[in-house]
């Protein structure tokens, strides 16, 4: 248990809950409540019967064969591309919408960056019919029109971030703010590894189910469920969290996290945050985060709406600091040559935030025969139009 | 003692106002400063911008980014205020989110509060657990009051607590709100306030969150030791002459 959270909410020197007393008692209701109602059989029941019946889990666990004969190993990919709505950030919004039921909540908020966690919040509050309010920065709602309407179909109120860059570090702003003007009846599904403690956590524990499903088909496909590698994307790092939860204490499996540098670390257009990051405190935790010296949060970039995000989750600075997980990072050019080569491969188009994973096997070196999982955790339609315009398709 | 208490043993109905540090030009900070004690405040509440201030509402986030473009640092800040009790006597508290006070350190901003005459601080995202765990050791050791704020959410457990970690006044919101809202005292505003006023705090309370005009600050001051403008004065003070604009605006106060 040396990697999870301790019961003052921190991984380390991670984590801890930096709100304003406006946000104390949410935040406290939700910390003395989260672990007893995730416990709770009937919880429990309903939401793996959510998860099987209209997530359409468990998702596969595929031994890629042409990508093994690639690279010399056995690389399994993890399908959360087959989740209803497209990506893993389903299996967090069933959860905390669940979550926000028991707590007697009427309203939903949420931040979405490319739109995805918006969609799986919005999809969620339809499903059990709940007030829904998405705040997405003015640049995204302009880049991501698809996921905007998707949103409203689906019954959300969609808000403009029109402060600071207008993007998903502001969209978080404005939830935030929304919820301190909404003190009593709102629950906010954050949709990472991020924000104050119990966040990072609850979130980590309803994407578990990743790695809880991982270990048991590996063990059914190779006889042993300890892999040698599992990989995955890092932007605030909820798919990784997932990933790696049921294996972060077994050190015979290495953890590889893959950060988005965009055009480069040192270009100045680069979302590489345990490389150019330092330690700090962004939306309610204590993290690593891109900043200035004056500690003014930097502006990240990637190609990749879903890893356009300054910080990493609190339990991810703690898993980099502590030297168990590997962090490394993979530019927008390798990510999307790595996505093409992932659909002629094995005719499966993944999500850019997913790709950025699957880029990173190019670099490793295999003795042959190891067991490899990649996290493939988002599928590639809402990125068509990047597809089409980088590779003049 | 210390300025602040000093202050609330003296006088009643206490103003305090916020500014951003750097706004509406870098090099207002002073200027600032000197017209509002001329002008009749009793407390001055400097900020010190940050890039995603979560608890506040649109014209300060204006302000703190119009600073941060036209280059306010907290290093540039503590040089501005050198000479800060050249020219004010009233209490001094900064007011700003964590994060930039631990890129400077916690120990080197509490030396530089210290040394600039600087009587305390405000740091909305700071919570009670990690000021008593990382500062408040430091911040006894210079001398330095940090405000907490309640809410009307706040648990009276908590609020004795607080209570308990203050030694100048407690923030009291006067509701669950980001700054800039209209104050709209209702019923149960009205019963918080009574309620707060009720538990005989060791500390006097100053009342803040959507106080603008006289009617608001009289009615603030009905229930606390005064009150905080912030928003209201940032607006004022956007363009125009600023010591005309500022001596304006207190008069609505202070007449």
């Amino acid at each position: 248990m040396k990697y999870k959270v301790n019961e003052k909410g921190y991984y380390g020197d991670f984590g801890g809950a930096y709100i304003p007393e406006m946000l104390y008692p949410n935040v406290e209701e939700l910390r003395q409540n989260y672990l007893k109602i995730i416990a709770d059989p009937e919880f429990q029941k309903e939401f793996h019967q959510l998860l099987k019946d209209y997530v359409g889990r468990p998702s596969p666990l595929y031994l890629a064969k042409r990508y093994s004969e690639k690279y010399g190993a056995n690389i399994f990919l993890k399908r959360e591309d087959l989740n209803h709505t497209g990506a893993h950030k389903i299996n967090n919004t069933i959860g905390q919408i669940l979550l926000a039921e028991k707590l007697g909540k009427k309203r939903i908020i949420a931040e979405t960056g490319a739109g995805q966690h918006g969609v799986a919040t919005a999809t969620v509050c339809a499903l059990r019919n709940l007030e829904c309010v998405i705040y997405m920065g003015e640049v995204d709602i302009e880049r991501q029109a698809p996921n905007v309407a998707r949103m409203k179909m689906l019954g959300a109120k969609v808000v403009p971030a029109s402060s600071g860059s207008k993007t998903l570090k502001d969209a978080t702003n404005e939830a935030m703010r929304d919820w301190i003007n909404n003190p009593v009846d709102t629950h906010y599904i954050i949709g990472s590894v991020v924000g104050p403690h119990p966040y990072p956590d609850m979130v980590a524990i309803f994407q578990s189910i990743i790695s809880e499903e991982t270990k048991k088909q590996l063990l059914e496909q190779t006889g042993s469920d300890q892999p040698d590698y599992v990989l995955a994307c890092v932007g605030g790092g909820s798919n990784a969290m997932g990933m790696f939860y049921h294996f972060m204490d077994d050190e015979k499996v290495k953890l590889i996290a893959v950060e988005a540098a965009g055009k480069g670390v040192s270009s100045g257009f680069s979302a590489a945050t345990t490389y150019l990051g330092k330690e700090g405190v962004l939306h309610g935790s204590r993290s690593i985060l891109m900043q200035t010296e004056d500690g003014q949060v930097v502006e990240p970039h990637s190609v990749s709406a879903g890893l356009d995000y300054p910080g990493i989750g609190p339990q991810h600075a703690h898993l980099f600091k502590t030297g168990r997980g590997q962090y490394v990072s993979i530019t927008d050019d390798e990510s999307l040559e790595a996505g093409l080569l992932c659909t002629k491969l094995e005719g499966i188009i993944p999500a850019i935030e997913s790709a950025h994973a699957l880029a990173y096997l190019e670099k490793m070196e295999f003795k042959g025969g190891e067991n490899v999982v990649v996290c493939l955790s988002g599928r590639g339609d809402k990125d068509l139009d990047t597809y089409i315009k980088y590779f003049n398709l | 003692m210390n300025r602040i208490k000093k202050l609330f043993q003296e006088k009643k109905n206490i103003l305090s106002i916020y500014y951003t540090a750097g706004y509406p030009n870098l090099s207002d900070t002073i200027k600032i400063a000197e017209a509002l004690q001329k002008s009749g405040a009793d407390i001055l509440e400097i900020g010190f911008p940050y890039s995603d201030p979560v608890a506040d509402g649109p014209v300060i986030q204006a302000s703190s980014k119009q600073a941060l473009d036209q280059g306010m640092t907290l290093k540039v800040l503590f040089e501005q205020l050198k000479d800060l009790r050249k020219h004010v006597t009233i209490p001094v508290l900064l007011m700003g989110y964590v994060n930039p006070v631990l890129q400077f350190g916690v120990e080197n901003f509490c030396k530089a509060c210290a040394e600039a005459g600087v009587d305390g601080c405000i740091v909305p995202d700071l919570p009670m657990a990690e000021y008593e765990e990382f500062y408040q050791e430091c911040f006894e050791k210079h001398n330095l009051s940090n405000v907490f704020l309640i809410t009307p959410q706040t648990t009276e457990e908590r609020i004795h607590k607080i209570d308990g970690l203050t030694n100048s006044f407690i923030y009291l919101l006067s509701s669950s709100a980001t700054t800039g809202k209209n104050l709209e005292v209702g019923n149960t505003t009205e019963a918080y306030f009574s309620r707060i006023k009720a538990m005989n705090l060791k500390n006097p309370t100053m009342i803040g969150f959507g106080i603008s005009d006289k009617q608001t600050f009289d009615k603030a001051c009905s229930y606390g030791n005064g009150a905080i403008i912030g928003t209201a004065f940032v607006k004022a003070i956007a363009d125009g002459n600023l010591e005309e604009s500022i001596s304006s605006f207190m008069k609505k106060f202070r007449d």
